[in-house]
């Protein structure tokens, strides 16, 4: 595996009884990244985490952290990790320094140097003045995460794995977590699984794509659209209608498709289309609408397709190449990569 | 050996602080409270050759039998069901010390609350020292005896109790186990036994196999001042086997 490489992950398969729920997973993550890891429910990724973080055994594949194997040295590999599995649980009864500082020693922090650590924790996720001798079982659900995000940066883990990190919080929990998860790029390789799409897509420097236990997709935002949606997208608000406007496109040799419509007030109607081609097209195709015989032009504005319908299209793309039983055009991709780094 | 340390301290703690700790102390002493003033009445009545704290040490199984479901059930089930045991399973600590912990801070319980009834003999003779010289309540030897064998067997009790925790993430369902496998270990050897003797012609290797899960029967031993080898590998390799399937178990159930 190359150094650089903060988590190294190679045709990891697990099986539950004869349920798979992940088969030949394999994606790497680099020093100091924040990555996504999203999916529908049931698509392996808190398997794969779980396994990342040495709770669980892989069936077959390998798995490293920092360069360490996780199912030769589980040991090892949790002193490197910090983790934070789903719905964060916490033991009710303690104080939040008290828990932390007995997580610190169970993390081997040196007893010289614990309380200091657990004060950088806590003053990193804002704990220290608000919540310090609170008890765990009183905290309000965003305070209860910050306790959860600062147990899993204890002990200075080079990577931290984040199951859902901002369920069931509110918006400005949200943003308090995310502003947290920025303080950390760079520092600490982040790795975060959620089904709050502008989340990972504000939070996170590239997106890891997993359905039915397979890896469909990796890449960044921009990466993933060029992939999944091509071409480039526009919302039209105009007085023409579908064959009107089909017609304005073909007179200026414009390949656009309509995607979607739907009506607007005074027989305007918005439409949303997709058109070939790579930059510029905005001028042309205001030139051919506004040229178009009886019609009014009311706005055109690009749209950059969401995360949210990325991540439809990949799944969908993956469970239909799983209904066909073939490979998917990332599998082949990520085998291809794993097998030239092997090489 | 260091994350059984911390990890002892914490379950210690968490007893401490845990209401229900108390409530288990206060039931298990009111309840030897009352069985060794039964007995002494008793034996106002009816003078026995057995001294007083032996007697009372012979009813060892019925606190046994509900104090030790209500310290172990909770220990893996409810950290498993709460989540909990799976974030302590991420940090460096191995599973043998984390069930190691687990034993050692409700097995330290179980004994602390056995040596708390030592006190009942004390305060009866602080409130009735003439009765008390004669009836031979300070029994020193047999008591030390007696308590000797609620160490040994706490062993093989509190171990049951734990690996019943651990195969299940339901406390009521790990206390009902621990309960009936108590029971079967307690009150099944001695009903072996009654099998036994009403048979005819036993095999000499029989009797003995028989004899080995006496529970009734090594305590007189010890309260007798026989220390028998075979008691001691009985209830710490039974312990131990619990022990370890109990490690076994919560990885593969992580």
């Amino acid at each position: 595996m190359e150094n650089n490489h903060s988590i190294y992950v190679k045709n990891l398969t697990r099986y539950y009884g004869a349920i798979a729920a992940i088969k030949n997973v394999s994606f790497n993550v680099n020093r100091g990244e924040v990555v996504g890891f999203l999916g529908p429910n049931g698509a392996g990724k808190s398997t794969t985490m779980r396994i990342l973080s040495g709770l669980l055994p892989a069936s077959s594949g390998s798995a490293w952290v920092s360069g360490t194997s996780v199912a030769q040295n589980p040991k090892e590999v949790k002193r490197r990790i910090g983790f934070m599995p789903e719905n964060n649980p916490l033991p009710d009864d303690m104080r939040v320094v008290e828990y932390l500082r007995y997580r610190g020693r169970l993390k081997e922090v040196p007893g010289r140097k614990l309380r200091a650590s657990v004060e950088e924790v806590m003053e990193v996720c804002d704990l220290a003045r608000t919540a310090r001798r609170k008890i765990i079982g009183t905290l309000s659900k965003g305070f209860r995460q910050r306790v959860g995000i600062a147990d899993a940066l204890l002990g200075d883990p080079e990577v931290i794995i984040m199951d859902e990190p901002t369920i069931g919080l509110d918006p400005h929990q949200i943003q308090g977590i995310r502003k947290l998860i920025d303080s950390l790029r760079g520092r600490l390789t982040v790795v975060l699984s959620s089904h709050i799409l502008p989340e990972i897509e504000r939070s996170c420097d590239r997106v890891i794509i997993i359905n039915r236990g397979r890896v469909v997709a990796s890449g960044t935002s921009a990466e993933l659209r060029e992939e999944f949606l091509p071409g480039q997208r526009f919302e039209i608000d105009t007085s023409a209608d579908k064959a009107a406007l089909l017609t304005a496109f073909s007179a200026k040799q414009i390949e656009a498709s309509i995607l979607d419509q739907r009506e607007a007030d005074s027989g305007r109607t918005i439409y949303n289309i997709r058109a070939d081609g790579n930059g510029g097209l905005g001028p042309q195709l205001i030139d051919a609408l506004t040229q178009a015989d009886s019609s009014t032009l009311h706005s055109l504005a690009p749209k950059e397709p969401n995360l949210e319908e990325i991540f439809l299209a990949a799944t969908k793309r993956s469970w239909e190449e799983t209904i066909e039983s073939k490979p998917t055009a990332n599998m082949v991709k990520a085998e291809k990569a794993a097998e030239a780094t092997d090489a | 050996m260091r994350h059984f340390f911390i990890l002892l301290k914490h379950e210690l703690r968490m007893l401490m602080i845990n209401p229900a700790t108390y409530i288990a102390a206060v039931l298990f002493l009111c309840l030897m409270g009352y069985l060794f003033w039964a007995i002494l009445r008793g034996m106002v009545n009816t003078p026995e050759d057995v001294a007083p704290a032996v007697r009372f040490l012979k009813v060892f199984w019925i606190p046994v039998l509900f104090v030790v479901p209500l310290l172990t059930m909770r220990s893996i089930a409810g950290e498993r069901n709460d989540g909990t045991l799976g974030t302590l399973m991420t940090t460096p600590a191995s599973r043998a010390s984390i069930i190691l912990s687990k034993f050692a801070g409700a097995y330290i319980f179980y004994m602390a609350l056995w040596l708390m009834t030592l006190s009942f003999p004390k305060i009866a003779v602080e409130f009735f020292p003439q009765t008390a010289v004669g009836s031979g309540l300070l029994a020193t030897s047999s008591t030390l005896g007696s308590i000797f064998f609620l160490a040994l067997s706490g062993v093989l009790f509190i171990s049951i109790g734990i690996f019943a925790s651990s195969i299940t993430r339901s406390q009521l369902v790990a206390g009902m186990f621990s309960f009936t496998a108590l029971f079967l270990v307690i009150v099944g050897g001695q009903q072996l036994s009654n099998i036994a003797n009403s048979g005819a012609d036993l095999a000499a290797w029989t009797q003995s196999l028989v004899n080995y899960f006496q529970v009734f029967e090594h305590l007189d031993d010890f309260s007798r001042g026989i220390v028998d080898t075979r008691p001691f590998f009985y209830y710490l390799s039974l312990g131990g086997l619990l022990l370890g399937l109990s490690t076994l178990i919560i990885e593969a159930k992580a």
